[in-house]
């Protein structure tokens, strides 16, 4: 599910940065406020244990495929949402830094498509809702697969969502959203199983390791304040989701358009007069990304031609400046030594 | 060779790349991040058609890859997970979109052709900016870069603990398939009896040694941070290097600079 850069325009980019960022400095604030000097370094170690978990390949019963561990819902479970959150983005950052598994700019996308909804949805929603009352096998297995599967639902969702809103894809909303979740389904359904397995085992093996959000019970605010919490977090993924669905209808002819369509038969006035002419001129001069179509040129042929000529030109130039320069580097370096 | 041990072959690949004594490597890391940053960003916002003005920005990898002396091969073996997503998700343009935008000849070049051409020339470029960074920067001075642009000093310290770890716990994640592989000979996978245990005890064993780590940390003096040493010497140097690509990466996005190359020379 980690998503290229390719895949996503800055504009969604940069406000899915903005969702994750604030999501991050919330969960800082909480892990700081828990001063326990142990948390960092298992942390740390659990962010790696993650990491080299997903590598191993988990046969599915009578399908011949394999399977992988929901970081977010197993680290959640072990750490507790806020603290899992700031592990997964550690994690999704060295993924994208050292083996190209989803984009630098895209890397705000996949916080919120991974690491968010399977912490604070997967953690606090599902998992703590379940554990309140006392954990048990029958609870483990329910939570983890249930964690599972919601969270990679929103994330397949919000993949769709923010790449439909990116104007990347001609694929219609629906066919996109039929083609992500059922794959999505049958994938949460696989990572569940494995999660509560090992949930299962740590379970019986160190009960004390699972978190169930229990100190928090103890401190009557903060259980108060549990349900406003996890309508918060509902609030702001539900935001964010409706952000990326207006840029993605933006780029549709919107209400104004149409009507005006209707009228004149084009979505965009007809200039006239000096001062509409002078401003056009002003747009047309200070505009970074002007309407699509090709720039400067009417016939795209012949502005394909020149540019590839052009083009040819120019990396030629740049190929022999490159190599006079390293012929100068090496020789300089040569006479160093 | 297995995927845990490809995985550690590229780590330790990266990690000593970004030890060479290179230019490239001696420029400062947070010119380098916020090189690569505006790069994949005017990248991405190249509109769908624009395959031209995409294209001139090759510049930046091609100048990189020369005078860096970075080799190109493990690069394009990174694009092979991200155009695989790339491909599924464009695949449906060229059927869907068929409006003839121009002809090659006879061949007509529709608008789902060069949206598509467009989305996998954007993937190339920001996974071959990324990885340029990578093999001339090490990730602690990344993380260096990122307190410079403030980041939370909890998080680069999380980012550096779970990369010191990374190999030991794909090294003990290969121990451990293998004498289980090593057991059931004929055996594809983990069987699903044995997922729990497995990976259950793998977890436990980390937070044990989370335990022993952080022991080991305090009496080493560990404070909750790590103190990064400075990189990148030449200053003046680090800011020509990201003032000058700024500026021709924008000028790149800006005007078409192959097209009008292309008018002087016909």
């Amino acid at each position: 599910m980690h998503m290229a850069d390719a895949l996503v325009v800055p504009a969604v980019a940069g406000t899915m940065y903005v969702a994750s960022a604030a999501a991050a400095g919330y969960s800082i604030k909480k892990v700081r406020l828990e001063a326990d000097p142990k948390k960092i370094p298992t942390m740390g170690i659990m962010g790696a244990f993650v990491f080299a978990a997903q590598m191993i390949n988990f046969t599915i019963p009578g399908t011949g495929s394999s399977g992988h561990l929901c970081g977010g819902v197993l680290l959640s479970a072990i750490l507790g949402p806020y603290a899992a959150f700031l592990t997964m983005i550690g994690v999704l950052l060295i993924q994208c830094l050292m083996f190209a598994d989803g984009g630098l700019m895209a890397l705000g996308c996949n916080i919120w498509n991974m690491a968010f909804y399977g912490c604070f949805v997967g953690g606090f929603l599902i998992w703590k809702q379940i554990m309140k009352k006392g954990v048990s096998r029958k609870k483990i297995i329910t939570a983890s697969i249930l964690a599972c599967v919601l969270t990679l639902q929103l994330g397949a969702f919000s993949v769709t969502v923010e790449t439909l809103a990116s104007g990347i894809t001609e694929l219609p909303f629906s066919i996109f959203v039929g083609m992500m979740q059922p794959i999505h389904l049958a994938i949460g359904l696989v990572e569940g199983a494995i999660t509560s397995a090992v949930l299962l085992f740590v379970y019986e093996a160190r009960p004390e390791l699972i978190w169930t959000g229990v100190k928090e019970k103890t401190q009557i605010k903060e259980a108060k304040l549990s349900l406003k919490k996890t309508w918060t977090i509902l609030g702001a993924a539900a935001a964010v989701i409706a952000g990326g669905m207006s840029l993605f209808a933006s780029s549709h002819p919107d209400g104004l358009e149409w009507s005006i369509e209707k009228v004149t038969g084009s979505t965009e006035f007809a200039v006239s007069g000096p001062v509409h002419i002078f401003m056009e001129k002003i747009q047309n001069l200070t505009a970074l990304f002007p309407d699509y179509g090709f720039r400067h040129g009417d016939s795209a042929a012949g502005t394909s031609l020149s540019g590839i000529i052009g083009g040819a030109a120019v990396i030629a130039l740049c190929l022999l400046v490159c190599y006079v320069f390293r012929f100068f580097r090496k020789k300089e370096e040569n006479e160093q030594n | 060779m297995s995927r845990i041990n490809q995985a550690i072959h590229e780590i330790h690949f990266m990690d000593e790349a970004a030890e060479k004594n290179r230019w490239l490597n001696r420029i400062h890391p947070l010119a380098k991040v916020i090189v690569t940053v505006v790069y994949i960003a005017l990248v991405m916002s190249f509109p769908k058609e624009d395959l031209m003005g995409l294209a001139a920005m090759c510049l930046y990898p091609l100048v990189l890859f020369i005078t860096g002396e970075v080799s190109a091969g493990r690069a394009f073996r990174q694009l092979k997970m991200i155009l695989f997503l790339v491909a599924v998700i464009g695949i449906a343009n060229p059927i869907l979109d068929r409006e003839v935008l121009f002809w090659i000849g006879s061949v007509p070049v529709t608008g789902g052709m060069l949206s598509m051409l467009t989305l996998v020339i954007k993937s190339v470029f920001a996974v071959f900016a990324t990885y340029l960074l990578i093999v001339s920067t090490s990730i602690e001075n990344i993380c260096y870069a990122l307190r410079k642009l403030h980041m939370p000093k909890i998080l680069s310290t999380l980012i550096l603990l779970i990369y010191r770890y990374i190999v030991l716990m794909l090294k003990e994640t290969e121990r451990l398939t293998q004498a289980y592989s090593l057991r059931v000979p004929d055996q594809k996978g983990i069987h699903y009896k044995a997922w729990g245990t497995l990976a259950g005890q793998m977890l436990l064993r980390s937070m044990d040694r989370a335990e022993l780590v952080y022991e080991s940390m305090t009496l080493r003096g560990f404070q909750g941070e790590f103190y990064l040493k400075g990189a990148g010497k030449s200053v003046w140097k680090s800011v020509i290097y990201a003032s000058l690509w700024c500026i021709i990466l924008f000028c790149i996005r800006i005007f078409p600079i192959f097209e009008m190359v292309g008018r002087i020379l016909t």
